[in-house]
Parts: C-alpha cells; structure tokens; sequence
C-alpha cells in the first residue's frame, strides 16, 4: 500500500473494475436480448420486412425528385433504432422492474449507471445491425447508391438516435406496468413513426400530419438521417439536433421524477 | 449518569456504542406506504456481528420492507437504518453486503454460469466459482438457462447470487420458498457455515422450524410491529405464555416465561377441576384428550395424578414453536 494508491480517490484497480463491470453488463445485456428472440426476431425483422415490400418493391419510384428506395434506407434505419431503444430499454426495463429484478440488482454494488448503459448501447448495436442489414439490402438489392461518408453518417445517426429514444424508453418503464408495456410501446412506436414519416416520404403525407410531426422526436431523428443523404433542408440541421436533445432530457427529467416517486411508495 | 446519557444522546445520530459495532440496525423505524398503509411501527431491532436473526411473521408483516431499507432500497418514514455505522446507501456498504430478495423473475435468457459471474463481478474478492456452485448446489446445471431451470433451482441460484461476493452481511428474504426438504436442509447447512466463517446473517421467513433450526435470535414480527424477540427457546416458552393467558399485554409476556409445558392425558375429571389445578393456564379439550398449558407443570402433575388414579396416556411437550409463533401473531 503506497501512499500514492491512497492519495488517488479511486485506486487504478477498482477504475479497471468498474470499467470491466460495465462491459460485461453491456455484452450480456446484448447476449439476452439476442437470445430473446421474440424480441430480437421482431425488432430486426420488420424494419427489415417493411424496406423489402416498400422500399425494394418500389426500387424505380421517385417523389419530387427523391428516390424511394433510397428515402426508406435511411427512415426505416431510423425506425429500427428507435423500436430497439422503445422495446430493448422501455419493455425490458419494464418487466424487470415489475418482476423485483431491477431491485436485486440496485441491491448489488452494481453502478446503477452500468445497467443503464448496457440497456442503452445493446439499443443501439440493434439498430447498428438493422443499419447494416438495411444498407446491404439497399445497394445490392434495390439499386441505392451510397457513398462512403453517407453511409458512415447513416451509421453515426443510428449511434446518435439510440440516445434520445433509450431515454424515452426508460420513461415509459417507469409508467407503464409490465403486462401491458408492449402493447402501449407500439400504439406510441408504429403511429409516431408513421406521422414522421419514416414509412413512407414525408412529402406524401397529409399536410396536418406535417404539421403535427415536428411535435415527435422521431420527425426529428429521421430528417438528420434524410440529411445525411441529402434528402432533407441543411440549414435546418441544428434545431433537429438540439429538439432531439431536448427531448432526451425532457424524458431523462420525467423519468427521473417517476423514479423518485415511484421510490417513495416502494 | 443523568449527564452521561445525555452525552450519548447528543451523538448527532444518537447511536448506541452497540449499534455503532452492529452489523445492521433500525432504530425506531417507521414506514408507511401512502397515508394509510403502515408497514413498520416504530420497530428497532439491532444485529450483531456473526449473528444468524430470524424475522418471523405471517405475510405481509413487514419482513420484506425491513430488508429492504436495510439494503438502502427504500428510506423509513421516521427513524434510522444503519448498516456497519453507515446509512445504508453509502456505496462501500454494497461491496460487504449480499442479498436475496423474492424475485418474480430473472432475466430468462441467461445461463446460470452467466448470472453468477456478472453477480461474482461486482465485488472486489468473490468467492470462487467452484465454490459458489458448490454452495448453493448448482451442480450440473451451470450451462442452463434461467427460464428453464425449476422453482427450487431458480431459487437456488438466486442464493448463489447472494453469496458470490463473499460478503459479511447477507440479506435472505424467504431463502427457502419452493425448495424440497433435501434441498432446504442442504442450504440451511450452508447458511449455519455462513455463520461459522463470521457472516451475519438476516433471514425472513414463516417457516417456523426454519427460525427454530437456523437462528440464534427470532424477532417477531406481526402488523408492523416487533412482538418479541429472543433465543428460540425464549421465543417458544413466550409464546405459550400467551396460550396461557391470551390477553396478557406485551409486557407481561416477556416476564411471564421460562417453565411452560404442554401436559396431554386422558382423564375423566372436569374442565373445571382441571382448571383449579395449580400452575395451569389453559386447558383444551378435544374429545377423550385434555391439552393443559402449566405454567408449574411439576405442581400441577402431582395434584392431577393425585385427583386422578387412572389417568392414561400422559404426554409432556415444550411448546412447539408453531404454536409459540401462533399464539403471538393472533394476539392483538
């Protein structure tokens, strides 16, 4: 014992700990949630399904100027993403909490954030897979032309937009009860995406539901995606980072409050 | 001595120089769930280092929430926990202390082994491996996954789980729910050498013969409420002086004690010339036999068998601790 290892406010083995601590959490986390494969099944399948019947299917169509196919790799990357964040983070974390799991494991000298985080980045290796799965399905089977710095932007976007939407998920695990969280998710999930236009071109959307859709996350995650591919307004770029920020503290605030509240009456 | 205790008392968080070595302790502890519910009243309770405490109750008797803010999980409404001196949310207190809560369901998808090496990975120097399966007997089933594993086993995993950290305070809330009895001695064993190795031990449970055969105290809990505490020799002979008289308030029952006997004989005197024997308390009869509480079951004895010549069949029992336990939650 030198006094230098008593001087550091973490001595370098309990750092080494720590960070080993969250990289087993994330990598099992991921392992589960794989295994799980009404979950993994699902959440990569219909992204997956939805570019093959109506991006591939539609691989000639244009809408003022934009190629179907290639607007839809980047939305339905975007929808993959947040369904992984949605039903990874909001159901899972829902049903551990409900079954006392997530009370064994606040119990443990666990660090509270490594759970989070491993629910969070396993979120995002869902949509990184999606992303990829996508963008093979694009170039060699609906004829989308990607450059390197596109699809790399695809790619960071998906990173970024696991963000705002874990967060969103976390909220809706301190709302919802177990039972009927999945069911709850996609009557927010499907719609949101819908009215943001990540099912079909927003342009062929009605014009309320444009109007509306700037009130959604979602609206905002998939124009910095249609960015990346130079389907959407530049000079627009900053107020979708910062609403998309926004609403990632609006729902780390709400969830945090329904945590302590919650607490109270545990 | 006046000033001495007001010296004490002036410690900012008026802890006892016993509490202050105590593994854990609640000290006047309320907690009430919404406005209505109380699910602890004014309850302290304090355990010592190397102890096994047994808290014993019926469902619903606040076992599960004196855990639980022993384990920081939820704060009291009124009063203090303390755990090794420290509020029981200082961080350092995790890295010592194990738990096993009732849980619905663990993540089903991850093998045993899986399970307990994330458990054994959140603390500086867990036991082995080798020894935790060892400990909670899950040999062979190591590789299998949570969700396919049967209720006795998950409940043995979650067992392991409490014990991979090898640490000195171990929470254990219903330990034994669901096990055969094979398996249930094999953890109680587990638990006594829990003991042996200067562990402190917490375990709910409403399985009497559990507190009987594990505990080196049993406090008794019923609506929140401490209702008594002691060896578990103590623990049975309170509980048939309340048999005895069942309105004796709380504080006659802990020094109406020690000596209780359960006399069962069959006889052709009266109820009541029965009662008027010496030492006896209560009597129960159910058909041919009469069950008599003593509290002087040598003087009563020798006045029964004096009265009655052809007495038959003369049973003497140390109340069990089944009845102890039932008499002192039904009393209210």
């Amino acid at each position: 014992m030198s006094s230098t290892a008593l001087s550091l406010p973490y001595p370098y083995s309990t750092v080494n700990r720590i960070f080993t601590i969250f990289m087993r959490e994330t990598r099992y986390e991921f392992v589960r949630a794989m295994r799980t494969k009404a979950f993994s099944l699902s959440v990569i399948g219909f992204p997956v399904m939805f570019y093959l019947l109506f991006g591939v299917m539609n691989r000639a169509e244009a809408v003022h100027g934009q190629i179907v196919a290639r607007y839809l790799l980047a939305s339905y990357a975007a929808f993959g993403v947040v369904g992984a964040a949605l039903f990874g983070v909001g159901v899972g974390l829902a049903g551990e909490r409900a079954s006392g799991w997530l009370e064994l494991k606040r119990a443990s000298p666990m660090p509270p954030l490594a759970y989070l985080a491993a629910k969070c980045v396993s979120a995002v290796a869902f949509g990184v897979i999606i992303t990829g799965i996508l963008c093979l399905i694009g170039t060699l089977g609906a004829g989308v032309h990607l450059r390197a710095a596109e699809c790399f932007g695809i790619f960071g976007m998906t990173f970024v937009g696991g963000v705002p939407f874990a967060c969103m998920g976390l909220l809706l695990a301190m709302l919802l009860p177990a039972n009927s969280a999945p069911g709850i998710v996609n009557l927010i999930y499907l719609p949101m995406s819908y009215c943001s236009g990540l099912w079909m071109p927003f342009s062929l959307l009605p014009k309320w539901m444009q109007h509306v859709a700037p009130w959604l996350p979602t609206y905002h995650l998939a124009q910095l995606m249609l960015r990346v591919i130079g389907y959407a307004q530049p000079s627009e770029t900053m107020r979708h980072v910062s609403a998309l920020l926004g609403f990632a503290l609006l729902f780390l605030g709400c969830a945090w409050i329904a945590f302590v509240r919650a607490e109270a009456d545990a | 001595m006046s000033a001495v205790l007001e010296t004490m008392d002036a410690i900012p968080d008026g802890m006892r120089f016993h509490e202050r070595c105590a593994a854990a302790s609640l000290r006047e502890v309320t907690k009430r769930y919404g406005k209505d519910v109380i699910a602890l009243d004014r309850v302290s309770l304090t355990l010592g280092n190397g102890e096994i405490v047994a808290l014993l109750g019926p469902n619903g008797a606040g076992k599960s929430t004196a855990v639980k803010l022993m384990m920081g999980l939820t704060a009291p409404t009124e009063g203090s926990a303390r755990v090794f001196g420290r509020d029981p949310l200082f961080a350092g207190n995790r890295l010592r202390t194990g738990v096993m809560l009732q849980v619905g369901r663990a993540p089903e998808m991850l093998r045993v082994r899986e399970h307990v090496e994330i458990m054994r990975g959140y603390y500086p120097h867990p036991l082995s491996f080798a020894e935790i399966v060892r400990a909670a007997a899950l040999e062979g089933i190591e590789a299998r996954m949570f969700g396919q594993l049967s209720g006795g086993q998950k409940q043995r995993v979650l067992f392991a789980l409490a014990l991979a950290g090898d640490p000195d305070l171990i929470f254990l809330d219903e330990p034994t729910v669901g096990l055969d009895i094979e398996a249930r001695r094999r953890m109680w064993a587990e638990i006594r050498s829990l003991r042996s190795r200067g562990k402190t031990v917490l375990l709910t449970t409403h399985y009497l013969e559990e507190a009987d055969a594990l505990a080196d105290r049993i406090i008794v809990l019923n609506k929140g409420r401490v209702i008594c505490e002691g060896s578990p020799a103590e623990v049975r002979s309170m509980g048939a002086a309340v048999t005895a008289k069942s309105q004796s308030p709380e504080r006659d029952l802990r020094a109406a004690v020690a000596g209780v006997k359960l006399l069962s004989f069959q006889t052709k005197l009266s109820r009541e010339q029965i009662m008027n024997l010496a030492g006896v308390r209560a009597v129960d009869v159910s058909g041919m036999r009469v069950t008599v509480t003593s509290s002087a079951p040598e003087a009563t004895l020798r006045e029964l068998l004096a009265l009655d010549t052809e007495l038959q069949g003369l049973e003497i029992k140390s109340p069990a601790l089944e009845d102890a336990f039932l008499s002192l939650t039904t009393q209210e």
